[in-house]
This record gives C-alpha cells, structure tokens and sequence, in this order.
C-alpha cells in the first residue's frame, strides 16, 4: 500500500466534508434529514472501525456502547433535566466507561472468543436495559422531550428538531470524528494498532505492550460508537432497547464491510449504501432483505474487501 | 404596490384593443383546454393520501397483514361511497420492519417524500414511540391503532391520536369485574418480563382491589425463554385464577407445559387474545385452554347476535366465520385488534370533512377536529361497538368482549360497558402547542 502525502489524504477528508456541507443546500428535504440520520450512524461504523478495521478485533457487541451513549445522554435529559451538552458528555462518559470495564475483560480473550465474549456482554447490557424498565422505558422506549432538545449557545437557542440544525449538529460530530479517525490511523500509535492486526505476537517481541494498546482502542472505539448514540438520542429525540440488540451490533459489521474495512471513508460508504439499498428496495416488495442479501453477495464476489478497500487494493493505493 | 416604471400601466404599454381581446380569447382558449380542465379537478379530487407506517416484516408482520388487508377494504368502502370531502383517498404504504428506528424514518419519509396528508396504522408500542418524535416535528398527525397506554399517558405530542382501538390500561381494567365476579378472587399474573407484561402487572391488582379480589402472586417470564415449567411451582397453591398474557411463539410451549402441570385440575384460566392473535385455537397443544376465557377487543369467531354492520365489516375484510380469511381456513386473522384500522379511518374520515380539510395546510385545524370529537355511535363506521372519545389525552373507550373457548371456537359471553374502562386522565395534549 502506497503511503498518502499528509495534504492529500486530509485534502480528500475535507473534500468530502465540504461535499457533505453543499449537500445541505441542494438535497430535497427527504434526502437531507436521512443523510443527517446516515452521517450519525456512520459514525458508530467509524467507531466500530477503529477497532475492527484496524485491530483486527471482531466484536458482536458495540450495540452496547451506542446505547450506553443513547440511554447516557437521553436519560440525562429525560430523568434529571441536564442540557444538551452535558447529556452529550454523560453518553460519552458512560460509553467510555463501560469500554474501559469490557476491554479489560474481554481482551483476555481473542478471536472468536473475543466475538463471543462481548456479544454477552452486550446482551446483559440488553436485558439490563429491560430489567431497568422504570427507568429506561424497557423494550418501549422512552421520547426525549422536543423542548429539552435545544442547544444553548450563549444568547442563541439552536433548536434540535430543525431539519438544517440536526443536519449541521451531525455533520460538526461526523467531521470531528472522521479527521479524528485519520489522524490517529496515520499516527504512531494507529500504525502500532495495525501491527497487533498482523501480528501480535511480533510487536509484542518489538516491545510493545499490546494489552494496553488494545484496550486504548477499545475504549477509543467505544467512546466513538457513543458518540454516535448520544446525538442519535439528541438529534432523534427516542431511546430504545432496540438499539442495545444484537441487530445493532451487526449492523455496524455489515456498514465497515460493505465500505471497507481499514479505510477511514469506507464506513459512511457502507452506511449510506446500505441505507439507500434498503430505502429504495422496500418500496417494491417486502422481499426487500433478499434484494439486499443479493446485492450483498454480488458486492462481496466483485469487492471482497468492501467498496473503498478493494478501490484502494486496485486502483487508488494511497487511500487512508 | 406602485410601479415607478410604469410596467403595469397599459396605457404606455401599446396595448390595444384588438390585443386585448386577442388576448382575452386565448385565456379562453386556455380555459376550456382539455390540461386545463384536468388541473382545475386536479385542485379539487386530488387524492387525501394516507401514509400507512406497515409491519410487513419483522415481529409484527402477521398483524401487518391483516392491518393491510382491513385498510384496503376500508379505504375501497370510503372511496366508494365518496371519498373524504368528496376526494379520494389513496393509500401509501412503507414497511418499518416493525422497528422503532425505522419506524422514524418511515414517518420521514411520509412527511417530506411522500408528502402524505397523515400517518396512520402503526401497532407496536415501541415503533410507536419511536416514530412520535419524528410526527411531532413535521407536525404530521400520526393516527396509530396500537392498544398500547402511551397515546392517553399523554407522554408523546399533540400530533398522536388513537381513536379507533382502546388502550390496554382500559381494557385491563374494564376485565376487573368480571374476573371477580366469575372466576375468582385469588389471582396469579403470569406475564413477559418487558413492557407489555408490565402493563398488566401493574394496571391489573388495583382493578382488582376495586372490585374486592386481589392478586396474590406475581411471575415475570424472561422474554428470551423457552420453557416454563420451572416457574409453575411459584404459583400459590390458593391460586383460583390464573392471568396469562405470553406472547410470542413459546406461547404454544407455555400451554402445553401449563397443561401438563396441571392436568384435569386446573384453577381458572383468563388470558388476552394477544396471546394467540393469527393463530389458530385449534392448534396441538392447545386443548388445555378448553374452558378458560380470553379478553377480545372483536370477536374472530362470528357471534349469533352480530349486528349488520359487524356482518358487513367481516365480509368486506375478507374472513369467514371462524376468523379466518375466506378460502384459507389456516389464515387466522387479527381480528381482535384489526377492526381499530376500519374505525380509524372513518374517525379521520369524520375529523377531515369536520375540519373541511382541503390539504397539508389544514394539519392543525385537523388535529384541532380530531380533539372535538367526542363519541362515535355503533354502525356501519364503527362496527366493534359505540365509543367515547377524549379529545384531552386522544384515546377513545369502548366496550370489551370477554369469550370462552368451547368446543374448538371463542363464544362471547359477556361484553364489558364503556364505563369499565374509564379512569382518571394523566394529562391534557390540548396545552400543547400546534
């Protein structure tokens, strides 16, 4: 893989930053509030990278982080009345914080232990979340209120609910996290992570201490993931246990394989594919998770290491 | 408004009058051209275009299909007998694979796509609750057909109505007297360990107290379970009522199981028809519920006091006799909940026409005559039984049936009065702004 110079790998990230704010403008109305719901969603596949794309550590539990940001921030503001920025900071916090609780049980073990480990782990969370009924809601959920969903800034009130508000709100988090995700790939500590992918055992003996590194990655990839379900609760206005469920945890494994794994740009392209496959497919049949199971299959034949990463393999090789 | 260019002032514009009239007859010409004629009827019989937020797939697709099937002969009944303000109404359907992220999105999509003059036809509590939000902030009025409390909990918004199907507090309550009255007083709940079982664990033993029974014991199922016997020795043994309300497909299991434990000497069985709904009663393993009582919000089996309305809304939804639909015996219907589809849509019906409703623009003056509604009489618009509606907490009340399974079929053995089910409001939406 060819190494990107600094100024074209960012220019290609602010590019797409810029793209995604023109976009604003020009997008009908429909396309707009589903690109702000796609952006806040491809941050929990950016956060699901991290660890994933370039850890090499499958996990079937990073439902748990995003509804760890979801209920920290959304409950925050239903149950004790805190603003929107320190709900937003309780979600992460709490998405930090049960990172740092599972990484330090969950890195004992690898491989397929590991994807089992912390897929009951994100089960417990679950069913906590149901058990906590009078608190979260249980398995209906609980509606942030529209009027707590105002951001505060100085003298001005930025309401939640505007389309073009939630749209900025998404983008700002998603901007954020995506130079954030490059930064760190293209960092000291990015290219020690993706040394533990290839062989751990060898940057172990180059001394480094892979435990420790590893479990700053899962809570990096937790705190990410939070992010992701402190705004959608925010931006969204609903928490739910749904989102603690297994599908939740998949659905981000299927957005960084459809994009590609290890490629910063790749999960906003496996989630706004996937997105738009199962929005314009439902509308012909209700078949429509057998035309996405096709267009899976066929992408998986044609680009096996999802869509940037076999661009990247091909044709573009200094794609971060 | 002046022109200081003088570009509306004829005269300095060579305007003449054989220009003039040239002019006026093309402005006929334009008139009684056949587009223009298709545009003006285009303004007046466009269609009210309904967006109805579907569980075609996922947990909820068999009362999906049957939530389909009643809007199609609702909407066919509506429009054959004049539309809504003389429109007719067009149907829109977006599956929400009975999602509540999804179920947001739908409802997005209906606002700004679609454009929908509403949302109509969800039933889970949680794609309800989830899709609320999004209705509240297009401004949207989002008629759900749920039964769920949240609607009258007043804990959503001013666009949320559910006036066509009666809450589950209401029906649990409204079950009171009757449980008390005629199969005892002693009562163990059994019930799903989330919201749905949390509803009667919790609406349940104070109807109860009010009608001098009590519940004795009450089991909580995980959701994720698959065998039940384990749990039966936590029923008391003075247990002269057992109150069930599983659901799911280990309901069959938790049957059988129930009637392997007990056998022949079982205490009282009451049970709401959410257990079974699209499934047949007749199923193996299910004999043992011979003899036991289930709450129905309509009759699947065809009674032999059933109005003519009530005939006529079976035969235009398509099931026969025993609830199923008409040539397949094996497709059992949601006929419990599904008549809240029908009802809602002539309620909207009556709110449109009320409200003189001519587009999206009306929305408010919409949700406005919806909330001044107050009763719907029993007939052909609502076939279930007479309702009262409280426009405050946008819930209507109705009456109840409670059936007993005999001889492989539900007979209705008593049907509950609208004040059963009437309780204090915890709220009123009208506060809230529009």
């Amino acid at each position: 893989m060819k190494e990107a110079s600094p100024a074209k790998a960012y220019a290609l990230h602010v590019g797409v930053i810029v793209l995604l704010f023109a976009l604003s403008f020009v997008l009908p109305e429909y396309h707009h509030g589903l690109l702000a719901r796609i952006m806040v969603l491809a941050v929990f596949a950016m956060g699901y990278n991290m660890l994933f794309g370039y850890v090499g550590l499958l996990s079937l539990g990073h439902a748990m982080f995003f509804s760890a940001g979801l209920y920290g921030a959304g409950l925050a503001v239903i149950h004790l009345g805190w603003s929107v920025p320190a709900a937003f900071a309780a979600g992460l916090a709490c998405g930090a914080l049960l990172a740092l609780v599972i990484g330090l049980l969950a890195l004992r073990t690898s491989g397929v232990a590991f994807m089992i480990v912390t897929m009951m782990f994100a089960q417990v969370f679950y069913l906590i979340i149901l058990y906590l009924a009078a608190w979260t809601g249980g398995d209906q959920g609980l509606v942030v209120p529209q009027s707590a969903r105002v951001l505060v800034l100085g003298s001005t009130s930025l309401g939640l609910t505007n389309p073009t508000v939630r749209y900025m709100s998404a983008l700002v988090l998603f901007s954020i996290v995506l130079l954030m995700t490059l930064a760190v790939v293209r960092s000291r500590y990015g290219r020690v992570l993706v040394a533990i992918r290839e062989n751990e055992e060898r940057t172990k003996m180059l001394g480094y201490d892979t435990f420790s590194n590893k479990l700053a990655a899962v809570v990096v990839s937790g705190t990410i993931c939070a992010a992701s379900g402190a705004a959608y609760a925010l931006l969204f206005g609903y928490v739910g246990s749904t989102f603690a469920s297994v599908q939740y945890s998949i659905l981000p494994l299927l957005w960084v394989l459809l994009g590609g794994a290890a490629t910063t740009l790749g999960p906003l392209i496996g989630t706004l594919f996937m997105y738009y496959v199962v929005d314009i497919t439902s509308g012909y049949t209700s078949a429509y998770l057998l035309i996405v199971g096709i267009a899976l299959i066929l992408l998986v034949l044609f680009f096996p290491k999802g869509i940037l990463g076999t661009i990247r393999q091909r044709w573009l090789g200094w794609l971060p | 408004m002046t022109d200081k260019n003088g570009f509306f002032d004829l005269s300095k514009t060579g305007l003449t009058r054989r220009t003039a009239l040239k002019g006026l007859a093309a402005g006929a010409g334009l008139a009684v051209a056949p587009g223009f004629v298709r545009y003006s009827q285009a303004q007046s019989s466009a269609p009210i275009k309904i967006g109805f937020q579907c569980h075609r797939t996922g947990i909820g697709a068999a009362y999906g299909r049957w939530y389909e099937r009643t809007t199609a002969a609702a909407v066919k009944a509506i429009n054959e007998a004049g539309g809504i303000n003389g429109r007719p109404v067009e149907v829109i359907i977006e599956d929400d694979g009975t999602d509540p992220g999804r179920g947001a999105e739908v409802v997005g999509k209906f606002a700004t796509q679609h454009k929908t003059d509403i949302v109509y036809g969800t039933l889970f509590s949680h794609v309800v609750i989830g899709s609320a939000p999004a209705a509240g902030e297009a401004k949207m009025p989002y008629f759900v057909v749920s039964e769920g409390h949240h609607v009258a909990s007043t804990k959503l918004n001013r666009y949320v109505f559910q006036p066509g199907i009666t809450d589950v507090k209401s029906q649990i309550q409204a079950m009171a007297p009757w449980i008390a009255a005629n199969a005892g007083k002693k009562v163990t709940q059994i019930f799903p360990d989330f919201a749905f079982g949390y509803d009667h664990r919790d609406y349940l033993p104070p109807a109860l107290k009010a009608q001098g029974a009590e519940v004795i014991a009450q089991i909580a199922i995980p959701p994720t379970e698959s065998s039940f016997t384990k749990y039966f020795p936590q029923i008391p043994a003075e247990t002269e009522v057992i109150y069930h309300v599983m659901v799911g497909p280990a309901v069959l299991t938790f049957v059988k199981e129930l009637g392997e434990f007990y056998g022949s000497n079982r205490p009282q069985l009451f049970g709401f028809i959410d257990s079974l709904e699209a499934t047949d009663i007749n199923s193996p393993g299910l004999e043992f519920l011979d003899g036991s009582h289930f709450w129905e919000g309509s009759p699947r089996y065809a009674q032999p006091d059933d109005s003519a309305a009530q005939k006529a809304y079976r035969a235009a939804v398509g099931i026969d006799d025993n609830g199923a639909a008409v040539g397949d015996p094996k497709d059992v219907s949601t006929a419990a909940h599904m008549f809240g589809c029908w009802e809602t849509l002539y309620v909207v019906k009556k709110a449109m026409e009320d409200a003189g409703y001519k587009g999206p623009e009306d929305r408010a003056k919409l949700v406005e005559a919806t909330e001044a509604l107050t009763e719907f009489a029993e007939g052909p618009e609502h076939p279930q039984g007479p309702k009262t509606f409280n426009g405050k907490i946008h819930q209507c009340f109705g009456i109840q049936n409670i059936s007993k399974v005999e001889g492989g079929r539900l007979n209705v053995v008593h049907k509950t009065k609208i004040e059963d089910g009437l309780y204090e409001p915890e709220g009123d939406y009208t506060t809230q702004p529009l």
